[in-house]
């Protein structure tokens, strides 16, 4: 396990090099002189001076990358073109939404995807087997921000249940955080639980296939026995996996939902550097979630060795 | 020696033929395309024929879909978008083949170093969220329709790579490569000739798949005012334009937004229905989306 890991976790900094360079020259490959662009019609020649010295835009390269990686260990980002803000302070205030919205979505998805996939699976053929999959294939197709705004038009301009857009935060009162977020994380919950439904119905529906399920029903177990002492245990390896994944997926690759329903996330944040031409904050978010996004891959791969050892020795 | 791929070719149509979602999805991606072909021709009214007087009109006989805040025909304009999103998807997954196929046939072929190397960046294309992506991209870029569709193009390429190298592992390893080597033959012949027919099955299934989210990528960054620019109707645009009158006009959104559910489904099933003719083995539906935009 141990030189699984040191590999693993070898591949992940090669990865994490690699991610650096490409953040890193998203700056440099902006046609002419970045800071210039972001400072577009608010333009000031001593800000403009400052913010160059800052960058160190007029060393070298190589050096320039170095200064940067450094900072960006130890935390220092730069400040933001647009406000001089510290840009990890900026990724710090906003990462308790993106994490709080992770977490609820995948709540929601897991909720409707291991019931779902598991009767799927158990009653495999049926008209209910039909109905989940056609449900999943459309869960799977849907365009998040088509169903967001969907479910603002009903839950919340129609019936009036939920708000239609807005953040707040738990200490203000479970009631009113949950009102919040509800629409948000069903929004892309009930996408990414389309996706790990398909993936528990495989799963169970392979282990159900197995010898040991035969011999355990030949002993008379009933059906559902059988799933939770014989299924399941065997079934989790995979859906350990695509949950992992989903949750990497969560926390960054949500920006639209972000957009729809005003969440101050690290994605909204991305594209709001973008759109005012921030390319500090948008290196530094963009790193942020990529970096995110390489430890769970990491935590899903030792996960996966943990429970089947097949993928150690491999 | 033609007998044989024309009898897999007729084969694998017939399992694809047998398969009733696969069926549904191809008649609908038939009528997208001459939708797509012939929707400006045909459409009832101008994609940017402004009616003050007619705004914000529900659907009726004379405006199918009714009208947006311009008092434009939102039937025309879905119509229209038609041919935007098909031309976004193919010429994006069109990219990501052209860059991702070649990557993953000298990766897999020449292992080593090369693939060692190629293979790193793949992985790191792979490190960012999708969306993240294409808007990192775009930031470089600029919005537009062809910086979109380079996005999503490079986006996507690590994927082709990654199933392309896979397969060429397994072939490069057939009698038929080695007997190949052994009578001369130069890498390019034996890479081009005996290879890439032999790992296409995989390869088709996964454009298919990646069409369809190819197209929601589009929908997504139109929708964020990075994809397809105004007065140009996109479907993710159009949703974006409509959000602030939903209340008073929710046909603006709702007609887009099943234009492009309806497309990605029919992709899905023709890709599902492809996967189990082809390639029974790959779950690739699933991982695409996961890492679509």
């Amino acid at each position: 396990m141990r030189a699984f890991l040191i590999k693993r976790i070898f591949q992940m900094l090669l990865a994490l090099i690699g991610v650096s360079i490409v953040v890193f020259a998203l700056m440099h490959l902006v046609p002419g002189d970045p800071v210039r662009v972001a400072l577009g019609t608010r333009f000031d020649q001593d800000l403009y001076d400052s913010l160059r010295a800052d960058l160190g835009l007029d060393r070298p390269l190589a050096q320039q990358y170095v200064s940067w990686l450094g900072g960006a260990l130890t935390g220092d980002l730069g400040v933001s073109f647009r406000n001089g803000q510290p840009v990890t302070q900026l990724i710090l205030e906003r990462l308790p939404a993106t994490i709080t919205l992770a977490m609820a979505a995948l709540f929601i998805a897991l909720l409707v995807a291991l019931p779902a996939g598991i009767i799927s699976a158990v009653r495999s053929g049926t008209g209910l087997d039909y109905a989940v999959s056609a449900a999943s294939q459309i869960g799977i197709s849907l365009p998040d921000f088509w169903a967001g705004v969907m479910y603002i038009l009903l839950f919340s301009l129609t019936l009036g249940w939920f708000p239609s857009s807005g953040y707040t935060q738990i200490g203000d009162g479970i009631g009113e955080w949950i009102r919040h977020i509800i629409l948000p994380a069903m929004t892309v919950g009930l996408i990414s639980g389309s996706i790990i439904t398909r993936f528990v119905r495989s799963a169970v529906l392979e282990a159900l296939n197995q010898h040991y399920v035969i011999t355990a029903r030949a002993k008379g177990l009933s059906e559902w026995q059988v799933v939770r002492r014989h299924v399941l245990p065997n079934a989790w390896i995979p859906i350990v996996t695509v949950v992992g994944l989903q949750l990497g997926f969560l926390l960054g690759g949500v920006v639209v939902v972000e957009v729809i329903f005003a969440w101050p996330g690290l994605g909204r944040l991305a594209l709001t550097a973008v759109k005012d031409r921030d390319f500090t904050v948008l290196q530094g978010s963009v790193l942020y979630i990529a970096f995110m996004f390489l430890v769970i891959n990491l935590l899903v791969d030792v996960i996966y060795a943990r429970l089947d050892p097949r993928v150690r020795v491999s | 020696m033609n007998e044989k791929p024309t009898s897999r070719t007729r084969e694998t149509l017939q399992i694809l033929l047998a398969n009733r979602l696969a069926v549904v999805g191809l008649c609908v991606l038939a009528l997208l395309v001459v939708v797509g072909v012939i929707g400006e021709a045909v459409a009832p009214y101008g994609i940017n024929d402004i009616d003050i007087a007619n705004r914000l009109t529900g659907p009726s006989g004379a405006h199918w879909f009714g009208t947006d805040e311009l008092g434009r025909d939102v039937f025309t304009r879905v119509l229209v978008a038609a041919r935007v999103s098909l031309q976004v998807g193919f010429i994006a997954v069109g990219f990501a083949l052209a860059v991702g196929v070649p990557v993953g046939l000298v990766a897999g072929y020449y292992r080593g170093t090369i693939d060692a190397v190629l293979m790193r960046i793949m992985d790191v294309l792979f490190s960012f969220p999708a969306i993240l992506l294409a808007i990192a991209i775009l930031a470089v870029l600029g919005p537009g329709i062809g910086n979109a569709m380079i996005a999503i193009g490079l986006v996507y390429t690590p994927i082709f790579a990654r199933i392309t190298r896979g397969s060429v592992l397994v072939v490069s390893e057939e009698v038929y490569i080695r007997a190949a080597r052994s009578l001369g033959a130069r890498d390019g012949r034996i890479i081009l000739r005996h290879i890439l027919p032999n790992v296409l099955a995989p390869i088709i299934v996964q454009t298919t798949l990646s069409l369809a989210f190819a197209i929601l990528s589009e929908a997504a960054l139109s929708f964020l005012g990075l994809g397809v620019q105004p007065p140009n109707p996109a479907w993710g645009r159009m949703l974006a334009e409509g959000r602030n009158f939903f209340q008073q006009a929710p046909w603006m959104g709702i007609f887009p937004g099943v234009a492009i559910l309806v497309t990605v489904v029919a992709f899905n099933f023709v890709g599902d229905g492809l996967r189990d003719a082809l390639d029974p083995k790959q779950k690739s539906v699933i991982e695409s989306r996961g890492q679509s935009v």
